[in-house]
């Protein structure tokens, strides 16, 4: 299953120390592993446990997730602008799967 | 802190009682969910330490309609440099099944200590945040959102 993750940057071009807001939004259902299904069962957890943004290979920001986070997973975090470069956005699965978006940041 | 949980157990304690007086099984089982993991969870990220009431805020509603999407932000006040930046931050809520909601990692280059998410509240609670500074000192807010329709499912 590839997915590709909504990102939007507040700004693509910021001067040295600017803050640049990042908005992310991926389709995942973040399967709670609390539900049942119409049989009693209970549905296994399936959820993204952690993401993480690097700027140039730096990371900037980090998160763990827990079954509390709501489905398609909306992050929404600011750096600072100190180099020019990829902003990487990777979602892990509990499955070990990834989910990779890339965008760019140029600083002047 | 220790004082403040005591008070909010009392209050959920006394609110399943009334709870199961006045509607029954499905309510005082709402209520009682309150004593999940929560003290565990922030136990283990704060190392039994206390976190002093401030320089944390919440961005809560305060009254979530569904429980299965509501949006929450965090902001925890500090100059955010190399010398003094906020670190970890922990966000559990008391009455889901499970305490832990999310923890995030901040460096300096964060710039800032803010994140913005979506969250599953299964009932009315308290959205605690703990914030871990780089020197290890902590920092803590907490706001209570009222839940219409809860969110975990099942």
């Amino acid at each position: 299953m590839s997915v590709k993750p909504r990102i939007r940057l507040d700004k693509k071009e910021a001067k040295k120390g600017d803050l640049v807001e990042v908005k992310a939004l991926v389709q995942h259902t973040m399967e709670t592993g609390q539900r049942k299904d119409s049989s009693g069962n209970t549905i296994p957890r399936k959820i993204l446990n952690k993401f993480s943004c690097t700027v140039n290979g730096k990371e900037v920001f980090a998160a763990d997730f827990e079954p509390s986070i709501s489905a398609n997973p909306y992050i929404q975090f600011k750096f600072k602008a100190t180099e020019s470069g990829p902003v990487v956005l990777t979602w892990i699965d509990d499955d070990g799967s990834k989910i990779v978006g890339e965008e760019k940041i140029t600083v002047t | 802190m220790d004082l403040n949980l005591n008070r909010r157990q009392a209050l959920a304690a006394g609110a399943g009682a009334i709870a199961a007086v006045a509607f029954g099984g499905a309510a005082a089982q709402a209520q009682a969910q309150a004593k999940n993991d929560i003290q565990e969870v922030i136990d283990k990220f704060t190392g039994g330490k206390k976190a002093a009431e401030r320089l944390v805020r919440l961005d809560l509603p305060e009254i979530a309609e569904n429980g299965n999407t509501v949006p929450i932000g965090v902001s925890v006040e500090s100059p955010m440099t190399e010398q003094s930046y906020v670190k970890d931050l922990l966000v559990v809520a008391d009455g889901n099944p499970r305490a832990g909601v999310a923890t995030f990692h901040f460096t300096p280059n964060s710039g800032v200590a803010e994140v913005s998410t979506r969250i599953r509240l299964n009932a009315t609670q308290h959205i605690t945040a703990i914030a871990r500074m780089n020197d290890g000192s902590l920092a803590m807010g907490t706001k209570e959102v009222k839940v219409t329709i809860g969110g975990c499912g099942g």
